[in-house]
């Protein structure tokens, strides 16, 4: 009686655990000296992965019959930094994933310089190959780590209009990619009037952790929350609602091209600090991201 | 009695600094060079070739007049030789990352001039600790693997406390500070222990 019972039980487990990856095909897995990078399709969206079965997050996903339109909405968030400058003339990238972000901005702005810091060289070849990523003339991928090459990068003239920090792991961000002195390394590579867009999460003990070091670099900025939570900021005062408004009407025919709404980003500008101000700042000397990440 | 107790006691905690240490320099080599596996492979690579030339050292050294006293001394050094880490790390790390671009080296240099000197010093310690508990062959085995124990279990230690729990509460610095201050502690408690006369006459 009570084996055949828990046979019953695991039957149901085994089934549950099928049942959710049924339509979750394994296109590609290739290892690279820092993961596994893998690509799944469900249906139509195909998507990158540092852990199997998507288990831990999604990095980033496409349409395979629409591939401009984009899927997640933190790239739609991170879009939404050009309403604060629509014409930057150099673009850096910290993290390139699926390449999104590089692909969108180059069809946006065909005469901008954009430079993507990409630690692994298999996420590229992956991009690449399964998520139509194409370096080119004035799209560079640099091999590096990210805050590696921005204290390189410190050294020399190059300043950027637009720095977009999108770097993550099989978990979060790595812990020294979190830090105020890393911001300030950051800021110092903004252009005068230099926008930042940040890609965090929304939820877990981390967030009050990284809103108040954000907070201490930057004093004021954009919020932009969904799933995940977008922070938007420039050098110098932020722009208001209205010149918010006029800006994004600018990208309404461009933006409806990867299937969404200029307008729709607008709400989410805002500057409400739902924080605990108290919360410790994180440093070098203090950055036990992936810990406080624990604590829900 | 209280001798044998110290050996024992400086090569658990000499096994705890080591691994705190070690942890805590991932840390300190991350905002320069990253976390990428390469760095930590500097990092472990140096302090494994700090400890095997220790022990040699160690145990070379406990050929002179062994006491509790020099064993205290030995920790001390190692927790000394820590202290610049805690004013110079940075800029010397942002040096070595110019002077050697490449990542892979610029960490295992960096590793080398930062954590070679207090790792080999506690290297010393256990063999130096095995001379003093050791009274005749037949029980030195059975000391050795006491002491291995007791120093493998401090690190084991000294790598879950770290990780776990130190870095949430304070920064590397204190944490570093605090395990220099307890080194110290122990290596002069060891310094007013008695010596009998038969260590005297080594």
């Amino acid at each position: 009686m009570n084996r055949s019972f828990l046979l019953a039980v695991i039957v149901c487990m085994l089934g549950a655990a099928t049942a959710v990856h049924a339509d979750q095909r394994l296109v590609h897995s290739e290892r690279s000296l820092y993961r596994e990078v893998l690509v799944y399709e469900t249906g139509d969206v195909r998507c990158m992965c540092f852990t199997r079965n998507c288990r831990v997050g999604r990095q980033s996903c496409m349409d395979t019959r629409h591939p401009d339109r984009i899927v997640m909405n933190y790239p739609k968030m991170m879009l939404g930094a050009l309403f604060v400058n629509p014409r930057p003339q150099s673009v850096l990238i910290i993290g390139l994933g699926g390449g999104t972000l590089p692909r969108v901005l180059r069809q946006l702005l065909p005469d901008t310089r954009i430079d993507v810091v990409e630690i692994d060289p298999a996420v590229e070849r992956v991009a690449s190959r399964y998520f139509n990523f194409a370096a080119g003339d004035k799209t560079h991928v640099i091999e590096s780590d990210g805050r590696v090459y921005v204290k390189r990068a410190l050294r020399g003239t190059q300043r950027y209009e637009l720095i977009m920090l999108d770097a993550f792991d099989h978990e979060y961000i790595p812990e020294h990619l979190l830090t105020q002195e890393f911001l300030q390394e950051v800021k110092s590579l903004l252009a005068p009037n230099g926008v930042l867009a940040a890609n965090t999460f929304s939820s877990s003990g981390l967030y009050e952790h990284e809103s108040v070091t954000y907070a201490k670099v930057f004093e004021k900025f954009f919020n932009l929350k969904r799933e995940n939570r977008v922070i938007v900021t420039r050098l110098g005062p932020l722009p208001d609602r209205e010149q918010l408004q006029t800006t994004a009407q600018q990208f309404t025919a461009a933006f409806s091209k990867y299937g969404f709404d200029a307008a729709e980003l607008l709400p989410l500008f805002t500057q409400e600090r739902d924080w605990n101000p108290n919360a410790r700042v994180l440093t070098d000397q203090y950055s036990p991201a992936n810990l406080l990440n624990l604590e829900r | 009695m209280v001798r044998t107790w110290l050996a024992y006691v400086i090569a658990g905690w000499s096994g705890f600094f080591v691994m705190a240490v070690e942890l805590l320099g991932g840390r300190l080599l991350a905002p320069t060079f990253g976390s990428s596996i390469y760095v930590w492979g500097a990092i472990i690579t140096i302090f494994m070739l700090a400890l095997s030339l220790g022990y040699l050292a160690g145990g070379r050294y406990s050929m002179v007049t062994p006491s509790v006293r020099r064993l205290g001394v030995i920790l001390i050094i190692a927790a000394l030789t820590v202290a610049p880490l805690l004013l110079f790390a940075e800029p010397m790390l942002d040096a070595m990352s110019l002077a050697v671009p490449d990542p892979r080296f610029g960490s295992l240099l960096s590793a080398f001039t930062l954590f070679f000197v207090p790792t080999f010093f506690s290297g010393m310690v256990s063999p130096y600790a095995v001379r003093l508990l050791v009274q005749d062959r037949n029980s030195s085995g059975r000391h050795a693997g006491q002491l291995y124990f007791v120093s493998t279990f401090g690190s084991a230690a000294g790598t879950l406390l770290t990780s776990f729990y130190l870095v949430l509460l304070l920064e590397v610095n204190q944490i570093l500070l605090g395990l220099l201050l307890i080194s110290v502690v122990i290596g002069v408690c060891a310094w007013f222990v008695r010596a009998p006369r038969s260590e005297i006459s080594g």
